[in-house]
């Protein structure tokens, strides 16, 4: 009974705010619609508009989409703690995780929706009308364990605001085993993608055990980055006060990730370079570059350069802790993230090719546009999500159908307001 | 050596979990044929307003039909007519040429092989021009199935060699070697396929039903001997070129966002005819037969000469061998 107000209330949320914020939806909605026309383009030409070819046969896209599904999983490195282990710190930060992933993945699905060649298609994808080839092929589990992930990542957060919403605690029997299987379930969806790129002995280049846990370990880095980067922000700008505790646990995870990140790119050239054999061309042409042919090689190097200097900045304890310092390590290292877990893994994949010729990849005006505002989109779910779900936890917001409306509620203090962990609404306290 | 592949290759592709489907998806296509029909009907109703022709309307509904139509491989017999009949019609519509689609199926006691003298070819390259003319080959993209790389005498290394050689052939010091598709008994390819877009056939020849690819070119990143190609944009041959011997699985056009490959000339060697890169090659390099036959010629190469295969490691077990004289 409380839904049509609490979707109208959603929708007023999403649409009202100071001139900032309008300002920020504005900016995105404009990249998104140059995104759109891009894509009108490709649509029209085909794909022959973007800077792929028969040898680097994905690009951009692709490579956003790797990373994004790192991202997408990184939520499970919040959700884990706050649910199954109880941790307190990470109680109010959960939620905006989740928000995270769901916007991860809807930029995810977006970049291989645009990297069809024949979108007219996807309906082929659907099993009973069209014809999923699963388990056979890789990408037909990798549709399968994002689109669950996705409505995973909807569901229990959706359940969660709703209750709270209704003036009721969620039920913890209700959510919780569907929170164990998000857990796990985000382990699949990262090694899944991996798996798609590692199980193919055509490329060298990614076909080696390594690559799953190179995944996920620079996933927890790029992930919980960019939720200290959002919750940092949401602490700053409103009242929604997140625990410093969740700020240090989950930069000590960043790190950890990110060290373990560095250590297995130590052991990838070591085994790549020491005894270099034919599989070692194609990190040739990424690291060092083949004779001319060298368009990576700044890339790769900016990449790991970013990741190794904001490695070290939150290794240092101090530093760790301090705010002017984490923040911009963080979007360093997800920045470095981004180049090498995108196209960093992507393209020399393809370069060269398993015939040994050496054709080099520039993204075009379209992919470059298409590609911003995929991301601009994921930006504005994003914002409508977090949007949403702030009143309802800090309690401005209730369904009008409640006997005391929130507004009655005067004079207390807001240190006391119920942990979002207890999951219980304030008027029955 | 290739024996006991071939019993795979000829119970595998009939799934039976597809051919459930087929029923569901054909009653659920009826109903949005019945709708779209109506659709046309109220549309036809309000003809003034729109200065639309016969002919265009019918290029609609065609192009409507083909959309919903199903994976080849799991269509009736009826079902394939259908299509083809609809093809001809838009091929005869769109770019008004004249052509004959087959349905050819993978004849009994046939497995196709091919072997490649790589001390008879001299890089004239006519094999990739017939295939261009023959497979009806993009020429705005200048697609090419067919590669031939000019190496050092010396060693067996594609990296070192050269497939843009643009010179007087043959060049000193130099061997010539082909590749396009070797038709791979375990295809890397095939497996990857999210829709089962791509197939191998009884007589060995991967295929591609290009209406039912979505163009995600897994399979193109899955294939360690780069035999296959994109339809980056919509692919263009001119209309008095276009080859009207076509096949459904082979050289009729390909719309763009697919992705195709070398079939050993399907529409041809399903006749019992040579590939048009066998046919065009000066030098008798290039052998073509069926591997079932003890009398064939692919057979004789293979029993009386040192054959090799690239990349044998990955265990992909290609039907396209090497040898010498």
């Amino acid at each position: 009974m409380h839904l049509r107000p609490f979707l109208l209330s959603a929708l007023k949320s999403a649409t009202n705010g100071g001139w900032r914020y309008h300002l920020w939806m504005g900016i995105l909605t404009s990249i998104i619609l140059l995104g759109g026309y891009a894509y009108s383009v490709q649509w029209r030409y085909g794909l022959a508009v973007t800077g792929m070819n028969d040898q680097v046969s994905w690009g951009l896209y692709i490579s956003n989409f790797t990373f994004l599904v790192g991202m997408a999983a990184a939520a499970m490195m919040l959700v884990l703690p706050a649910y199954i282990l109880e941790d307190v710190d990470f109680g109010r930060a959960v939620l905006m995780a989740e928000a995270v992933a769901v916007a991860a993945l809807v930029m995810a699905l977006g970049f291989v929706v645009v990297d069809l060649g024949n979108p007219q298609g996807s309906w082929h994808l659907m099993p009973g009308i069209g014809y999923l080839n699963w388990p056979r092929s890789l990408l037909a589990w990798d549709v399968i364990v994002l689109n669950g992930y996705l409505a995973l990542n909807l569901g229990i957060p959706f359940y969660i605001l709703y209750s709270h919403y209704a003036g009721r605690a969620a039920a913890k029997h209700k959510y919780l085993p569907w929170m164990y299987i998000s857990a796990m379930w985000a382990v699949s969806i990262h090694l899944v993608t991996a798996f798609l790129l590692a199980g193919l002995p055509s490329r060298p280049f990614w076909n080696n055990a390594l690559l799953g846990p190179r995944f996920l370990a620079s996933a927890f880095t790029a992930g919980p980055a960019f939720v200290i980067l959002l919750l940092y922000f949401i602490r700053r700008t409103t009242r929604y006060d997140i625990a410093e505790g969740a700020f240090s646990k989950l930069a000590l995870i960043t790190v950890a990730a990110a060290q373990v990140n560095i250590v297995m790119l130590i052991s990838e050239l070591f085994y790549k370079f020491y005894s270099p054999t034919h599989h070692s061309i194609n990190a040739q042409y990424l690291f060092f570059g083949i004779g001319e042919h060298h368009a990576l090689v700044p890339w790769i190097w900016t990449g790991i350069g970013l990741n190794l200097l904001a490695t070290v900045v939150l290794m240092i304890h101090p530093l760790r802790h301090n705010p002017r310092w984490l923040i911009p390590a963080c979007a360093t290292l997800f920045v470095g993230i981004w180049i090498e877990k995108g196209i960093g893994l992507v393209i020399p994949g393809f370069i060269p090719s398993p015939l040994g010729e050496i054709v080099e990849y520039t993204p075009t005006w379209v992919e470059l546009c298409v590609t911003a505002g995929v991301w601009a989109l994921g930006l504005f779910v994003l914002t409508v999500l977090v949007r949403v779900a702030l009143p309802i936890e800090l309690g401005d917001v209730r369904s009008p159908y409640l006997e005391t409306p929130p507004a009655a509620r005067a004079g207390r203090p807001r240190s006391t307001r119920p942990r979002y962990e207890d999951a219980r609404p304030v008027r029955t306290r | 050596m290739t024996t006991d592949r071939t019993a795979e290759a000829q119970t595998g592709p009939e799934d039976p979990s597809l051919l459930q489907k087929r029923v569901d998806r054909r009653g659920a296509l009826s109903i949005l044929v019945g709708g779209l029909a109506a659709g046309a009907a109220a549309v036809g109703a309000c003809a003034p307003l729109s200065a639309e022709t016969d002919e265009e309307r019918e290029v609609k509904l065609l192009a409507w039909r083909e959309y919903i139509k199903g994976n080849y491989r799991v269509m009736t017999e009826e079902e394939r007519a259908e299509t083809i009949a609809r093809l001809e019609r838009l091929a005869q519509l769109q770019r008004g040429v004249d052509v004959t689609i087959q349905s050819t199926g993978a004849q009994p006691g046939v497995l196709f092989g091919y072997a490649f003298n790589v001390s008879k070819c001299k890089g004239f390259r006519r094999c990739i021009e017939a295939c261009i003319n023959e497979n009806n080959l993009d020429r705005n993209a200048d697609t090419q199935y067919i590669r031939i790389f000019e190496i050092e005498d010396g060693v067996v290394d594609l990296d070192r060699g050269d497939a843009t050689f643009q010179h007087e052939v043959p060049a000193e010091g130099h061997f010539y070697l082909g590749t396009q598709c070797f038709q791979c008994a375990d295809p890397p390819c095939v497996k990857v396929c999210p829709v089962g877009a791509t197939w191998q056939e009884p007589d060995g020849i991967t295929v591609i039903d290009y209406d039912w690819c979505i163009g995600c070119r897994y399979c193109m990143a899955a294939c360690p001997y780069w035999a296959r190609r994109f339809n980056w944009g919509a692919p263009e041959v001119p209309p008095e070129e276009v080859n009207p011997n076509q096949h459904y699985l082979g050289n009729r056009a390909r719309k763009k966002g697919c992705v195709e490959k070398c079939t050993f000339c399907i529409h041809r060697s399903r006749q019992g005819r040579l590939p048009a890169c066998v046919e065009a090659c000066p030098t008798g390099a290039r052998v073509f037969g069926n591997l079932l036959d003890p009398d064939s010629e692919i057979r004789w190469v293979l029993a009386n000469k040192r054959v090799f295969r690239l990349k044998e490691d990955l265990k992909t077990e290609p039907r396209f061998w090497y040898f010498s004289d």
